[in-house]
């Protein structure tokens, strides 16, 4: 099908697992670049066998969170413990212009395709390779996941109470920052390819994307030498800033008053007299000065309502206010359906499935998401159109054990 | 070592950087790349010159920390779009450049005049990236947002705090990672309809909402499929996690703070043997020693069992430092990182052999201050630091000088208020 899209042409190859890579290389595919998954029977994906299964029935084709990670992609099972798989490897890395790839650097010089032999091979090639704490140095080889790596930056240590152990929410978020970077050093680097000619390596990590996202905190050290710590919800610009218990079962919504004239506006909406004439609120100095008070008392009005009820009055009266929204209510709001952030594509296997686009849309050459490869879907397709085999060689490389 | 003028992947575009604090990031990103990022503000400076901290702890429009690391590698200006003059000014230097980024409210753009396709018959080549709250589309478009309310509604805030108890900002309200997750996003839907652009001649729109990047930054593709295919909500559950049928602890106190570490059985169990390997070899497995990790399956777990198991585990942390610990991680391959703060980042050796903090020159200071680098490395072109953000109308007679304006003009413009 020739669509117009944004990214038409490019060809990209990816061997990674869960998070990293695999984001990196969905925003191209989800953007109409080729992107060719290299999978194998035998180690495929570990996000494969990881929950939520459609209907809670596992299987190597019924992963959300893969499903969520790999839309628009093909899948190729390559057995590259046998000689003719890295040939095959090898033919791929030349038909490509990215290669990504978020194996231990061991494994790229077993499976040869260190940056040296791929750039012999395709000069113009961008590899890209993704770690946790960089290619080299003395950490380089240590073992984790995002989900447990953000601890270092700093992260943990500014959420929640300062002195107790930190809360730990759902996320992985160092994961969450560099694959953006990724894309960006991608692109960039196709645009250095158009004018220079050369291809290059790249080799980006966690650690460094994400302390991009603390920099004003390292800079309140290395300038002023303060160790910033945890603060709950207070905002140095803002009061109210804080979440409060709505009417339900563990239902809150998120409040944050910034101005005199959205503080007047918030007064009147909730109507309490003790507000409105309590010089204990009558200032911004005097409201942070008494906030621990003020939460309560608006918590004794936000008890009373349903947090949708109170973001639509609030927000009308032009104050910031959120629902605190789980994954139910994640579901079913109205707007991330409307704005298609959440398009539900039917999967061969696990029917109709709720797929996410990246979090910005382009007018002229919109995401075409399609679902995600099941294991080794795009095999025979590679094989016989991109790779040019006939269907004998094709048949040889199944009973040889090569493609699997 | 390379020229400067081979050190840049994107010295070829110019972009008009627009945002407020929504949005800083994105030209950040591209101007460590090479970009002419050119950082336009309302004559006075930018409010968001008032976000704390600030150096040496005085609140000035010059010294805002937020603004120091977020507006470093652009040049700027002081330019009022809404007068006739500072219209046409604007217009001018959109012929110039091939992409705009702006974190206006809904509309604004439009008030002026600068309708896209007002700005895409100036320059059909010009991508033009808006950020905002919510899109462009939808029931909630025209909410305001503010860090602590992209948090609550992208899905985060749920499930961070103790069970049943109150839920907590991520990093903080003063980190604003709503905000840099948007600018991030910005950059990346840039590159993408440059690229297009650079295929077909021709520019579009990019759209980015923050509450969408921050519900990535969220999982929250991950915690609606848990509603949808397993009919389970993710719920906070303190310093633990769920995992299959029992609740473990993600936290661990140690010597002289926190480590993070887990349980860990089947396809990851070889990485807490490693561990359990090495309190055996300190006399502190107790009977942890001799169990088969790899072959346990996570849904057999029972919680009385792995709560022992984590006694077992508090009492050999507390006897070492996080350093000790997270040595040890590295030298025997268990997994286990320190809780560590931003600070802990300049002792960190693994940073400092990547050469991740560098010196950046603040000639209106006196000295030279300490910044993150570069945010990757490249054979060819790393991002970095190019120059420190600009003061207020610095480059104002270099970039309007440009435009063939004069000294005596400029100065007419300045006193009418348009610079």
């Amino acid at each position: 099908m020739q669509e117009n899209t944004a990214l038409k042409g490019m060809k990209v190859i990816e061997l990674a697992w869960v998070f990293m890579g695999p984001l990196i290389t969905k925003i191209l595919g989800d953007f109409g670049a080729e992107v060719i998954k290299i999978e194998s029977q035998s180690r495929p994906d570990v996000m494969r066998s990881t929950p939520p299964f459609a209907d809670r029935k596992p299987g190597m084709n019924r992963s959300g969170g893969f499903s969520f990670l790999n839309s628009s992609k093909y899948s190729l099972t390559l057995n590259l413990d046998k000689s003719e798989g890295i040939k095959i490897l090898r033919k791929l890395v030349g038909w490509a212009d990215i290669l990504v790839e978020g194996f231990t650097p061991g494994m790229a010089k077993k499976w040869g395709i260190t940056y040296k032999e791929v750039n012999e091979l395709n000069p113009g090639l961008i590899m890209v390779s993704t770690s946790m704490q960089g290619q080299s140095g003395p950490y380089s080889k240590q073992k984790g996941f995002g989900s447990f790596f953000q601890a270092l930056p700093g992260f943990y240590k500014l959420t929640g109470h300062p002195n107790q152990a930190p809360p730990v929410p759902l996320t992985a978020y160092t994961d969450f920052i560099a694959p953006w970077y990724g894309v960006v050093a991608i692109l960039g680097a196709i645009h250095y390819r158009r004018l220079t000619g050369k291809g290059q390596y790249i080799d980006i990590s966690q650690l460094e994307t994400s302390v991009q996202f603390l920099s004003p905190s390292v800079l309140d050290y290395t300038c002023n030498k303060h160790a910033q710590s945890a603060n709950e919800n207070r905002s140095a610009h803002s009061v109210p800033h804080n979440v409060y218990r709505c009417k339900g079962d563990d239902r809150w919504c998120a409040i944050a008053v910034s101005s005199d004239s959205d503080w007047q506006a918030l007064v009147s909406a909730i109507g309490n007299p003790i507000l409105r004439e309590n010089q204990k609120f009558g200032t911004f100095r005097e409201r942070k000065k008494n906030e621990i008070e003020l939460d309560k008392l608006i918590e004794e009005w936000t008890i009373q309502h349903s947090p949708e009820e109170i973001m639509r009055l609030l927000q009308a009266a032009g104050i910031t206010c959120g629902v605190v929204q789980n994954g139910k209510d994640l579901s079913e709001d109205p707007h991330l359906r409307e704005s298609g952030f959440f398009q539900a594509l039917s999967h061969p296997e696990m029917g109709p499935t709720t797929y996410t686009r990246s979090p910005f849309t382009l007018s002229e050459t919109p995401c075409q998401m399609k679902p995600a490869p099941c294991l080794g879907e795009h095999t025979e397709y590679i094989c016989t159109k991109i790779l040019g085999m006939s269907e004998e060689e094709f048949v040889e490389l199944i009973n040889t054990g090569v493609l699997e | 070592m390379k020229k400067d003028s081979e050190d840049r992947l994107l010295s070829s575009y110019r972009i008009l950087d627009l945002t407020d604090e929504k949005g800083f990031l994105a030209g950040k990103i591209l101007g460590d790349l090479g970009a002419d990022v050119i950082k336009i503000e309302q004559p006075g400076g930018d409010p968001a010159r008032n976000i704390s901290p600030f150096y040496q702890d005085v609140p000035h429009p010059e010294k805002s920390l937020f603004w120091f690391a977020y507006n470093a590698s652009k040049r700027g200006i002081t330019l009022n779009i809404e007068t006739r003059d500072g219209l046409d000014i604007f217009k001018r230097l959109l012929k110039t450049s091939d992409a705009v980024i702006e974190s206006f409210p809904i509309g604004y753009m439009d008030q002026l005049g600068l309708t896209w396709s007002e700005v895409n018959q100036i320059n059909s080549k010009i991508v033009l990236t808006s950020i905002t709250p919510f899109g462009q589309v939808g029931p909630y478009k025209a909410f305001r947002i503010s860090d602590l309310t992209a948090q609550a509604m992208g899905g985060l805030m749920y499930t961070c705090g103790d069970p049943q108890g109150t839920c907590f900002l991520f990093s903080g309200a003063e980190s604003r990672q709503s905000y840099l997750q948007a600018g991030a996003q910005a950059a990346v839907g840039t590159m993408i309809a440059l690229e297009y652009r650079e295929r077909t001649q021709r520019g579009q729109q990019v759209h980015i909402s923050i509450e969408e990047s921050m519900a990535w930054a969220s999982l929250a593709p991950l915690i609606v499929l848990h509603w949808e295919e397993e009919n389970d909500i993710i719920e906070r559950r303190g310093s633990k996690v769920m995992r299959g049928n029992v609740v473990l602890r993600s936290i661990y106190h140690c010597k002289d703070g926190y480590v993070t570490t887990e349980i860990l059985v089947g396809a990851r169990g070889h990485l807490f043997a490693q561990l359990v390997e090495w309190m055996a070899s300190e006399g502190m497995a107790e009977d942890l020693q001799n169990i088969d990790w790899p072959s346990i399956d996570m849904y057999a777990l029972d919680q009385e069992q792995v709560n022992h198991w984590e006694e077992v585990l508090s009492r050999f942390f507390i006897n070492y430092t996080r350093t000790e610990l997270t040595e040890k991680a590295v030298e025997r391959g268990f997994m286990l990182f320190p809780v560590n703060e931003p600070k802990d980042l300049l002792d960190n050796i693994q940073a400092k052999y990547r050469g991740l903090f560098v010196e950046v020159e603040h000639s209106e200071l006196g000295c030279r201050l300490i910044y993150p680098g570069a945010a990757y490395l490249s054979t060819e072109c790393s991002p970095r630091i190019r120059c420190r953000a600009p003061l207020i109308g610095e480059h104002n007679d270099q970039i309007y000088g440009e435009l063939g304006l004069n000294k005596e003009k400029i100065t007419i413009l300045r006193q009418a208020g348009v610079i």
